[in-house]
């Protein structure tokens, strides 16, 4: 047989084509979700169709989605943190105790995000340098962040923020879409520029995959890491700079549990939890999928504390699924 | 003599705990007094509980933690059995408790022994879902004190040798776990499959069984101390104990359990329990607002796992060396 006639025979696989591997991929299923969890809302209530609550809708997933995103690329490094909620309290208490002396918004924000950057530096510092596991030393800075926050502010809580300050969680860019929307979507291009198009990114897929041949490879490991950490941190403070400016007022319990939303919006995105895959446009159709759920649950009364049944189910759901099918399809393989 | 067979790491723990009693008894001495230290002692059993049941799911390269919400869950349940058959005899009660607790704990050892889910996802999930049972089951009420039969809550009070049943049991859990750990087919193969779990695999031992079993182990101890947290306190509702898994993680990295699994000793569990136990009661004598306490704890960890990791690691370049030395 020679290489032409091998050629003739040879019939492109239609199944592995690269439109159909778009279409059978997680991010299709979760944008299928998405629909039917709109289609369904649309039907459940008749509140649900109009432009200025699916507006307030957003708010259920902007704040976590910004931290989702940088959460997504240190989960896909292998590490993780814990401590995203606690950061945010600490960075509202900062700038709550800084409204008390009077400052003004910018003074605000640079606090805040200030702070985040060196929360984000204290975890990567205990991480990187002294080479921790990540979920230790950040259940240990859960607690102590949050811990300072509780020494600051007792029982009490502090208000009076300058009212320029309330645009970022109340202020609107343009008709219906309202700032924290915007920030969202801009910190979404980033990351998803960042993670699929750039040296850095396929770094931190290399780190997550193998992170010896990473290391082997000349990638700088553990300068990576720590930079994942600033970031996550980093945008723990601008969620906290927008979650302070929506609610107005800062009490040390800000945001309690909100770390376990986080991880599940970036593992119903798709991102592996035990680190090396994933995409950015998963996490964005995940933070909508969840938002629009518990926005649908608001609406029909649903309490919050039952709303989190169904966060844990899905969590522990999106991932057993797939494997159950997986051992399914083995099995019948055998037979 | 005696010394040498104390490890160090739990002798450094030790004194530590001695110093700090010290350095409180110059404030009040009356800190010191015995029967203050009972109080100490019966004020940090549940933590010792669970504590132990943490340290077994730890050294399997595990963590758990819906402890805390399986504790909440168990205990509302057999509190809403009280108010609804005041009669039912305490034994009873303890063996739902500790059943239900087992159930909880089998179904995050199922998902992570059949299912190969990461542990941290598993409990993170069912943490929020057994918290969830609590406010469908109860309708977001609290039981209180005068719903519940004297016999259920008086139990874990009952004095016995001068030292109250929640202390007893306590003391039980800790020499049932030193033997298992040290003396059963089971404690040997925790520790082998933290240790190195393909080696593990080698000698015979189901990796996956065997951290199933972690978590049963671990939710009937949350199970148990669910029962008597409800007796003790008197009261349940959603939110017992939000929060304290972090606590029963504390005192086992602060005992020296290693998180990556194979390292650990009942005798640390119980000393990292009773370190944050004496901090948790010094705070208002020494006039440190219990506000504090958050903090402290979470530096606790930070500072033992980094001092852990850096006994483990200078152990382990000697070893090289004196191999280099030897070839």
């Amino acid at each position: 047989m020679s290489d032409t006639t091998m050629a003739a025979r040879f019939v492109p696989n239609r199944l592995n084509s690269r439109a159909f591997r778009i279409l059978r991929s997680w991010e299709a299923l979760l944008l299928v979700v998405a629909v039917g969890i709109f289609v369904l809302n649309s039907f459940a209530s008749p509140y649900f169709l109009n432009v200025w609550n699916l507006s307030d809708a957003t708010y259920n997933f902007t704040e976590k989605g910004m931290i989702a995103f940088a959460m997504a690329l240190l989960i896909i490094s292998g590490e993780i943190d814990l401590s995203v909620a606690s950061i945010i309290a600490l960075a509202s208490t900062a700038m709550g105790l800084a409204a008390q002396y009077g400052a003004g918004t910018t003074e605000l924000v640079m606090i805040g995000l200030t702070v985040g950057l060196l929360c984000g530096a204290f975890n990567a510092f205990f991480v990187t340098v002294l080479g921790l596991p990540s979920i230790v030393v950040t259940i240990g800075t859960m607690s102590l962040f949050r811990g300072i926050s509780y020494i600051v502010l007792g029982d009490g809580a502090y208000g009076g923020y300058p009212d320029s300050f309330a645009w970022f969680g109340q202020g609107y860019i343009y008709w219906v879409f309202t700032v924290e929307i915007a920030i969202f979507a801009v910190i979404a291009v980033i990351y998803g520029v960042v993670l699929h198009k750039t040296n850095f990114g396929r770094a931190v897929y290399a780190i997550g995959n193998n992170p010896t041949g990473a290391l082997f490879s000349g990638i700088r490991v553990q300068r990576v890491k720590f930079i994942l950490f600033l970031l996550t941190g980093l945008m723990s403070g601008v969620a906290a700079i927008c979650l302070t400016s929506r609610l107005g007022s800062t009490r040390p319990s800000i945001a309690a549990g909100m770390e376990l939303s986080v991880v599940t919006m970036v593992v119903l995105g798709g991102i592996n939890i035990l680190g090396g895959s994933g995409s950015i446009p998963g996490v964005v159709i995940a933070a909508v999928v969840m938002g629009l759920v518990t926005f649908g649950l608001g609406l029909l009364n649903v309490p919050g504390i039952v709303m989190s049944i169904f966060i844990g189910l899905l969590l522990i759901g999106v991932i057993a699924l797939p494997r159950l099918w997986a051992m399914i399809a083995a099995k019948r393989r055998k037979i | 003599m005696v010394l040498r067979h104390i490890p160090i790491r739990e002798g450094i723990l030790g004194a530590a705990i001695l110093v700090l009693l010290g350095l409180v008894s110059i404030r009040y001495s009356g800190f010191i007094a015995p029967a203050n230290l009972a109080n100490v002692f019966n004020d940090t059993a549940p933590l010792i509980i669970l504590a132990l049941g943490q340290m077994v799911v730890i050294l399997t390269r595990c963590i758990d933690l819906s402890v805390a919400a399986n504790l909440a869950l168990t205990g509302m349940v057999v509190a809403m059995l009280n108010v609804a058959m005041p009669g039912l005899p305490i034994p009873v009660i303890l063996a739902i408790a500790i059943l239900l607790g087992a159930m909880m704990g089998a179904i995050n050892g199922l998902l992570v022994w059949k299912l190969a889910i990461p542990p941290i996802v598993v409990t993170l999930g069912t943490m929020t879902v057994f918290r969830g049972i609590i406010f469908l089951i109860s309708e977001g009420k609290w039981i209180n004190a005068h719903e519940m039969s004297t016999a259920f809550t008086g139990f874990s009070r009952t004095a016995f040798l001068g030292l109250p049943v929640l202390s007893w049991i306590a003391i039980a859990t800790v020499i049932v776990f030193g033997v298992m750990m040290s003396r059963t087919a089971l404690g040997r193969s925790v520790f082998a499959v933290g240790g190195n779990p393909h080696a593990a695999v080698y000698t015979g031992i189901d990796v996956g069984k065997t951290q199933f079993l972690a978590f049963v182990l671990s939710g009937a101890l949350a199970g148990l101390t669910g029962y008597l947290w409800v007796a003790r306190y008197a009261v349940a509702y959603v939110d017992i104990a939000r929060g304290f898994e972090l606590e029963v993680v504390a005192a086992c990295v602060i005992g020296g359990i290693s998180i990556a699994g194979g390292i650990g000793s009942v005798g640390g569990a119980v000393l990292g329990a009773l370190f944050l136990g004496v901090v948790k009661n010094a705070l208002p004598v020494v006039n440190i607002s219990p506000f504090w306490q958050l903090a402290i704890s979470g530096s606790a960890i930070l500072i033992a796992v980094a001092f852990n990791a850096r006994a483990g690691r200078s152990k382990g370049r000697i070893i090289l060396k004196s191999a280099e030395g030897s070839v």
